[in-house]
C-alpha cells in the first residue's frame, strides 16, 4: 500500500479513537454527578416517586457501560437524548430532544465561524507573511507590541467596545444579534457582523504572531542562506524556497486558530445575545441541563479533533521526505 | 565552538553571585519600553491587591450609593447596579481576581511540571500513559471541558480553582516534558545515570535546573491563560460569585449601562487587559534575553 | 540586479586589513582582527586554523557575505576590483552565484528538502540570465555531474537531497557552485562531515574539476593533511590573525612560526607498544541491536589486556559506539557473555553492583554535553566521592584538590561552570570525574574528537601519563588514524558490526593486512601533497580490494 496513505489512515484511526476517548470522558462526567442532583434539578417539592421516575429517565440505573453505549449509538443516529429542561415542571411535561435544540443553533454558529474564518485567515497569513519578510523593521516591530497587547485583551472586552463604537454611539450595526428561522442572507450579515468583526480582531493577533513565527523559523534555516549566496532575490527566498516548506508549520497555526475561533464563540454570542451553539451551552450549564451540555462538548471536540487531524495530514501529504522515499 | 564562543571565553569572568548580579542589571538597563511598562503594571497590580483594603474608600460589598450613580466626587467612578462604589469593588477586585489566578497557576505549574518531568525522566509506559491521558484532555477545548465540569461540580471557589488548574496542568506537562526530553539526551544524564544517581536526583538536580528559563517563561502565559478563562467565566457568571467583587463578573453586572455610552463597564474590562499586556511584555522579554544567551 | 564595473589589473581577490566583529550577549567581540591576503587567478588557497581562528567567517567575507550577528568594522575586500564592503546589494547579489559560488560544510542542510536536485542546480543560472537555452542548461549540469563521478548521472538530478549519501550530496554541490563557471569557489569544510573512506573520492574530484576549470578557491579546513592535498598555498590562522602564509610544500618542510610548528607536531606522538599481561575485560560472541534483524553487533569477541589500551577503529556505522555501550551494559546484548576480571559481568547495567559500576567508567565525546551546564565543577567532582566512597566533607575537598592537579587543572576553575570553561578544560573534568572512584577501566568514546588537535594531543599525553602512573586500562574509540598509532597497544579495526581485523598495533599498522583495514588506513591523508594521487593511482592499480 502506499505508504502516505497508510500514515493517514493511521493518523485517522488515531483521531477517531481520540473521539471515542474523548466521548467516554465527556459522558463519564455524568458519573460524577453529586447526589441530590435530581432534587435540585427537580425543585425542592419533588417527591421521591418523581425523583425515581427522574433518574429512571436519565438512565441512572441502568449500568453504566449499557448507557454510554445507547448514548453512543444515539450519536451515531444524530439522537443526543433529552434536554432535562424537559422533566419535572419546566418543560410542562413534552419531551425536547437535544437534537431539535442543537440543529439550528449548530446552524447559525457555523455561519458566524465561517464569516469570521474567511476574513481573519486571509488576512493574518498576509499580515505575517510581511511582518516575516521585513523582520525587524520598524513595521515588523510595531506589529510584534501591538499583537502582543491585542491577544492580552479578553474578548468581551473587545466586544463591548465594538459594541460602544459601533452599535450605540454610531449606530451602524445592531447590538443584539438576532436571527430566527426564516432569516435571509443579508439579516444573517447585518446580524453576525458585529460578532464575527469580534471573533475576527480576538483570532488575527494569534494567527499574525504565530505565522512570523513559523516564516521566521524557516528563513533561518541554512538552505536558504545557500539559496541567498547563489543570489537570490527576496522574493525568490520567500516563493521558491520557503512557501513550499511552509505548508506544515502554517497548516498547524490556521488549525490550532480555529479551534480557538470556536471557543471564542461562547463568549460572543452570549455578549451580542446571537442563537448560537455557544449560547446554548453557556444557559445549559447555568441550569445544568446535562444532555445539552454533553452534545454541546461532544461537538465542540469533534470540531477540535477535525481540524487538527487535517492539519496534520496537510503536514504528512507536503512533507517531501514521505512523498519520496528513498 | 564558534567563532564568536572561543573569543568570549577569553573575556569571561566566572559566575561568582557579584557577576551574575552585575550581568543582570545590564539585561535589566538595556531592556526595551516594552519591557518597563510591563514591570511597571505588574508592580503597580501588586500593589493595589496587596493593600486593598488600605487603599480603597469603601467597603468591598457595602451600599453607598443610588443605583448607578455616574461618577462624580463622591464615588469616582460612579456605582453599580446595587449601589455599591465602583472604585473600591475595582481595587478589591484586583485582590480577588490575582489572587485566584494565581494560586490555580501555582497548583496548575506544580501538577504539571513535576509529572512532566517524570515522564520524560522515566520514560517508558509511565510516560506513555501519561501522555495519553492529557492527549486525550487537551482533544477537549479548555474552555467547554471547564464549562463541563462546572455543570457538573457547581460553581464554589474550590472547584472553580481545581477544575481549571488540573486542566491548564496539561499545558505544562506538555511544555516541560518537552523541554526536559531535550536535556534528558544529553550525556551528562547519562552519566549521571551511570553513576548510580536516583530518578528524582536525575529530575531535581540535572534537569530541573537546565530547563528553567522556558519554564519560568510558560508560567508567566500560563497566568495570563488562566487569568482570562477566570475572567470569561465569571463574566458568563459561572466563576466566582456574588457578592465577591470580580472583574469578570462586574463587567457583566453592569454590562447595561453600555447602552447609555457609558464607559464604566469597560473599566473592570480594562483592568484585565493591562495586567495581561504587562505580564505578556515581561515574559516576551524574558524570552528574548534567554534565548539570546543560548546562541 | 546591476552587474558592477570590474576591473582585471590586479589579482583575482585582494583582502587588505579586514576586521570582523560578532555580536554575542549584547556585546561586540573582534573575531577577525586585520587579515591581508592575495589570491591569484586559478591558485588554492589553504585556510587552516583551530576553530575559532575565524576561517568560515573570512571564508564567507571574501564572498562580501557575513553571518547574522557579524558585521564588518574596517578593511577592503576587492573582487575583481570591485571592493565588496562597499558594494550594495544588488552588485553583490549579481556576483553571488555567478562570479564567487560557496560549497557549505553540510550538503543535506544546505538543500531545500522540496526541491529536487537538478532545480537547484539550475538556479544559479537561471537567477543570473542563463537559463534560456533549457535543454543545453541540463545537458551541462549533466556533464558537471559525470565530472564528479556521481552514479547515474543522466537521472540522478530528479532525485531529492533525502534520497542520497552523504558524499554524493556534496559532489552535487560541488556541480551545483560551478555550473556558473565562477572565478572563485569557496569550500567550507567540504569533506569534515564524510567519512574517511569517502572523504577521499570527494576529495580527489574537487581537486580535480578545480584543475580542469582553472577556478580559483579558497579551501577551509581544520585538517592539515587534507589541506596538504589540495592547496598551492596556505594561510594558518589563529584567533583571528595571520600566523604565517607559504606556499604548501614551503609550509610543510620548513614552518617558521611557533605555532604553526606545533600544529604539525601533533601527528607525531607514537606510544611504544607494551607486551600483553592479563586479562581484565573479556568479550565473548557477543550480539547486540534491536532483534536478530536489526544486528548492530555481531559476534564480537575482544581480550583487553590490564594497563593497557586497546583502540577500537572504524568509520560511522561499524558499531564501535555500541560496543562501547554494551560493554556499559547500556544497550545490553541478547547473547555472548561479558567477564570482567575473571568474574561474570551481567549484560545489564542495571543488574551490577555498586562496586561494579565504580571500575568500569566511560568518557564521552562531546564535553559540551558531557557535563551539567548548571553545576559547578567542584561539586561534579565532589558527588562521586560522596555517593560512592562515602567520603567526608574534608576528605572530599583533598581528593578534588587531588584530581584537580592529576589532569593538570588549575584549582581556581572549581568554581566555575563549565560554560566557563574551554573545550579541553572541559574533557579534562570529565577525565578527572571518571578517575574520582579510582577505575580500573576506562572507555574513552572519541574523547578527542570534537578537539582542537593541539588539545587533543594534550589530552592524549595526559591520558598516557595517567596510564603509566595508575595502570589504567583504556578501551579506545576512535576513527582517526593519528590517534590509534599515538595511544594504542592492540588494535581492532570493525566494519558494520563486525571485526574485521585485530592484533597488536605493529601487525596491525604494516601490511600485509585486511582489505579492509589496508582501505581504511590508505584512505586517511597524510602530510605528503604527492599522497592524494599515489592512493589514487594504487586504487586504480586494484592493488585493494574495495569489500
Amino acid at each position: 500500500m502506499n505508504p502516505i496513505l497508510k500514515i493517514i489512515l493511521q493518523r485517522l484511526g488515531l483521531g477517531l479513537l481520540t473521539l471515542v476517548a474523548v466521548s467516554a470522558v465527556i459522558f463519564s462526567a455524568i458519573q460524577m454527578l453529586p447526589g441530590d442532583f435530581a432534587s435540585a434539578i427537580l425543585g425542592q417539592s419533588a417527591t421521591p416517586e418523581t425523583v425515581k421516575a427522574f433518574q429512571h429517565q436519565i438512565g441512572l440505573d441502568k449500568p453504566a457501560l449499557e448507557r454510554y453505549w445507547d448514548w453512543i449509538d444515539g450519536v451515531a443516529h444524530g439522537d443526543f437524548g433529552y434536554s432535562f429542561s424537559s422533566a419535572g415542571s419546566l418543560g410542562g411535561g413534552h419531551d425536547r430532544p437535544v437534537a431539535g435544540l442543537i440543529a439550528p443553533r449548530l446552524k447559525n454558529t457555523l455561519i458566524l465561524a465561517s464569516i469570521a474564518a474567511s476574513v481573519a485567515v486571509p488576512l493574518a497569513l498576509i499580515i505575517g507573511i510581511l511582518a516575516a519578510l521585513y523582520r525587524d523593521s520598524f513595521f515588523d516591530r510595531f506589529i510584534n507590541s501591538f499583537s502582543l497587547a491585542w491577544i492580552s485583551f479578553p474578548e468581551f472586552f473587545i466586544a463591548y467596545i465594538l459594541m460602544l463604537f459601533l452599535s450605540v454611539k454610531y449606530q451602524l450595526l445592531p447590538s443584539l444579534a438576532s436571527v430566527s428561522e426564516d432569516s435571509g442572507i443579508g439579516d444573517y450579515l447585518r446580524a453576525c457582523a458585529l460578532p464575527a468583526m469580534t471573533l475576527v480582531l480576538v483570532t488575527l493577533a494569534h494567527m499574525m504572531r504565530m505565522t512570523r513565527t513559523a516564516l521566521v523559523n524557516l528563513m533561518s534555516t541554512p538552505y536558504i542562506e545557500m539559496a541567498r549566496l547563489k543570489g537570490a532575490s527576496r522574493w525568490r527566498l520567500i516563493c521558491l524556497h520557503a512557501l513550499p516548506n511552509a505548508w506544515a508549520p502554517i497548516a498547524n497555526v490556521i488549525a490550532l486558530n480555529l479551534a480557538y475561533l470556536i471557543v471564542g464563540v461562547v463568549i460572543v454570542e452570549n455578549v451580542f445575545v446571537y442563537p448560537g451553539i455557544g449560547q446554548l451551552m453557556v444557559s445549559a450549564v447555568a441550569s445544568r441541563d446535562i444532555p445539552v451540555v454533553q452534545a454541546c462538548a461532544l461537538i465542540f471536540a469533534a470540531t477540535y479533533i477535525l481540524f487538527n487531524l487535517t492539519a496534520d495530514i496537510v503536514g504528512i501529504v507536503t512533507n517531501p521526505k514521505l512523498l519520496h522515499r528513498r | 565552538m564558534t567563532a564568536q564562543e572561543d573569543a568570549v571565553l577569553m573575556q569571561k569572568t566566572p559566575s561568582s553571585a557579584a557577576n551574575r548580579r552585575r550581568r543582570f542589571w545590564r539585561h535589566l538597563s538595556k531592556a526595551p519600553i516594552s519591557a518597563w511598562i510591563g514591570i511597571v503594571i505588574v508592580l503597580a497590580y501588586m500593589f493595589v491587591a496587596l493593600f486593598a483594603p488600605w487603599i480603597a474608600p469603601h467597603g468591598e460589598t457595602e451600599v453607598v450609593g443610588g443605583q448607578y450613580d455616574p461618577w462624580g466626587e463622591q464615588f469616582l467612578l460612579g456605582t453599580d447596579q446595587l449601589g455599591r462604589d465602583m472604585l473600591s469593588r475595582m481595587i478589591y477586585g484586583a485582590r480577588n481576581t490575582i489572587s485566584v489566578a494565581l494560586m490555580t497557576t501555582s497548583i496548575a505549574f506544580i501538577i504539571g511540571t513535576g509529572l512532566g518531568l517524570l515522564a520524560a525522566t522515566v520514560g517508558g509506559w509511565i510516560d506513555q500513559l501519561l501522555s495519553r491521558i492529557v492527549d486525550v484532555i487537551m482533544a477537549i477545548p479548555q474552555l467547554i471541558f471547564a464549562l463541563l465540569l462546572l455543570s457538573i461540580f457547581g460553581t464554589s471557589i474550590i472547584s472553580l480553582v481545581l477544575i481549571i488548574a488540573v486542566l491548564d496542568s496539561t499545558r505544562l506537562f506538555r511544555v516541560s516534558r518537552s523541554v526536559a526530553l531535550n536535556v534528558t539526551v544529553l550525556d551528562f544524564v547519562e552519566a549521571a545515570r551511570l553513576q548510580g544517581e536516583g530518578t528524582l536526583w536525575i529530575m531535581t538536580r540535572e534537569i530541573l535546573p537546565n530547563i528553567l528559563a522556558p519554564i519560568i517563561a510558560e508560567f508567566g502565559m500560563r497566568f495570563c491563560f488562566v487569568f482570562l478563562t477566570i475572567a470569561a467565566l465569571s463574566f458568563l457568571g459561572l466563576g466566582i460569585q456574588p457578592p465577591t467583587a470580580d472583574w469578570g463578573s462586574m463587567v457583566r453586572e453592569n454590562a447595561t449601562l453600555i447602552n447609555y455610552s457609558d464607559i464604566t463597564p469597560l473599566l473592570p474590562a480594562g483592568a484585565i487587559a493591562l495586567l495581561t499586556i504587562g505580564v505578556n511584555f515581561i515574559v516576551d522579554w524574558f524570552l528574548h534575553i534567554t534565548s539570546g544567551l543560548k546562541e | 540586479m546591476r552587474k558592477p564595473e570590474f576591473n582585471d589589473a590586479g589579482p583575482l581577490l585582494e583582502v587588505r586589513d579586514l576586521k570582523i566583529e560578532g555580536q554575542s550577549d549584547d556585546r561586540w567581540h573582534d573575531i577577525v582582527k586585520g587579515v591581508s591576503f592575495d589570491l591569484q587567478r586559478g591558485e588554492v588557497l589553504g585556510l587552516i586554523g583551530e576553530s575559532g581562528a575565524g576561517k568560515s567567517t573570512i571564508g564567507l567575507a571574501s564572498m562580501g557575505y557575513v553571518r547574522a550577528g557579524c558585521r564588518i568594522k574596517g578593511g577592503s575586500i576587492r573582487y575583481r576590483g570591485v571592493d565588496l564592503v562597499t558594494a550594495g546589494d544588488s552588485e553583490k547579489r549579481s556576483i553571488w552565484g555567478a562570479e564567487v559560488a560557496y560549497v557549505a560544510q553540510s550538503a543535506a542542510a544546505a538543500f531545500n528538502p522540496a526541491h529536487r536536485l537538478m532545480e537547484q542546480c539550475e538556479e544559479p543560472s537561471v537567477i543570473h540570465g542563463e537559463g534560456n537555452k533549457e535543454r543545453r542548461l541540463q545537458d551541462k549540469i549533466i556533464s558537471l555531474f559525470k565530472r564528479l563521478s556521481l552514479p547515474s548521472p543522466e537521472t540522478i538530478g530528479e532525485r531529492y537531497p533525502h534520497q542520497l549519501s552523504g558524499g554524493q550530496l556534496q559532489r552535487v554541490m560541488t556541480a551545483m557552485a560551478m555550473s556558473c563557471h565562477p572565478g572563485l569557489l569557496v569550500f567550507d569544510e567540504p569533506t569534515t562531515a564524510l567519512d574517511v573512506t569517502t572523504q577521499i573520492e570527494v576529495l580527489a574530484t574537487i581537486k580535480q574539476i578545480v584543475r580542469d576549470f582553472g577556478v580559483a578557491a579558497i579551501y577551509i579546513t581544520h585538517d592539515l593533511a587534507v589541506v596538504s592535498q589540495v592547496a598551492d598555498r596556505i594561510i594558518v590562522l589563529r584567533y583571528g590573525e595571520v600566523v604565517e602564509e607559504a606556499a604548501t610544500t614551503t609550509m610543510l618542510t620548513s614552518p617558521q612560526a611557533a605555532y604553526t610548528r606545533s600544529l604539525w607536531a601533533v601527528r607525531k606522538l607514537d606510544k611504544k607498544e607494551d607486551p600483553t599481561s592479563d586479562v581484565v575485560l573479556r568479550i565473548k560472541n557477543v550480539n547486540a541491536g534491536y532483534g536478530k534483524a536489526l544486528k548492530v553487533l555481531n559476534n564480537i569477541s575482544l581480550d583487553v589486556a590490564r594497563g593497557r589500551t586497546v583502540a577500537i577503529v572504524g568509520e560511522s556505522g561499524s558499531g564501535k559506539s555500541t560496543l562501547a555501550r554494551t560493554i556499559m551494559g547500556l544497550q545490553p546484548a541478547f547473547s555472548g557473555s561479558l567477564e570482567f576480571d575473571g568474574a561474570a559481568l551481567p549484560l545489564h547495567f542495571k543488574k551490577r553492583s555498586a562496586l561494579l559500576h565504580r571500575r568500569i567508567q566511560m568518557i564521552y565525546q562531546s564535553p559540551d554535553t558531557a557535563l551539567n551546564p548548571r553545576r559547578r565543577v567542584s561539586d561534579i567532582l565532589s558527588r562521586p566521592l560522596k555517593r560512592h566512597l562515602g567520603m567526608g566533607a574534608e576528605a572530599r575537598r583533598r581528593r578534588v584538590a587531588e584530581l584537580m592537579s592529576m589532569v593538570e587543572l588549575n584549582e581556581r576553575l572549581l568554581e566555575r561552570l563549565p560554560s566557563e570553561l574551554s573545550g579541553g578544560e572541559k574533557q579534562r573534568v570529565c577525565i578527572a570525574r571518571a578517575l574520582a572512584v579510582e577505575p580500573e577501566l576506562i572507555i574513552c568514546d572519541e574523547v578527542t574528537s570534537a578537539l582542537d588537535q593541539i588539545v587533543a594531543e594534550g589530552v592524549l599525553k595526559l591520558l598516557l601519563r595517567l596510564q603509566q602512573q595508575i595502570g589504567i586500562t583504556y578501551l579506545f574509540i576512535t576513527h582517526d588514524l593519528a590517534t590509534v598509532k599515538a595511544i594504542s597497544d592492540w588494535i581492532v579495526v570493525m566494519h558494520r558490526g563486525e571485526i574485521m581485523e585485530q592484533g597488536p598495533k605493529s601487525k596491525i599498522l604494516t601490511p600485509p593486512r585486511h582489505p579492509y583495514t589496508e582501505l581504511l588506513f590508505s584512505s586517511m591523508p597524510e602530510m605528503d601533497p604527492t599522497w592524494l594521487p599515489r592512493v589514487l593511482q594504487e586504487r586504480q592499480a586494484g592493488i585493494a580490494n574495495r569489500p
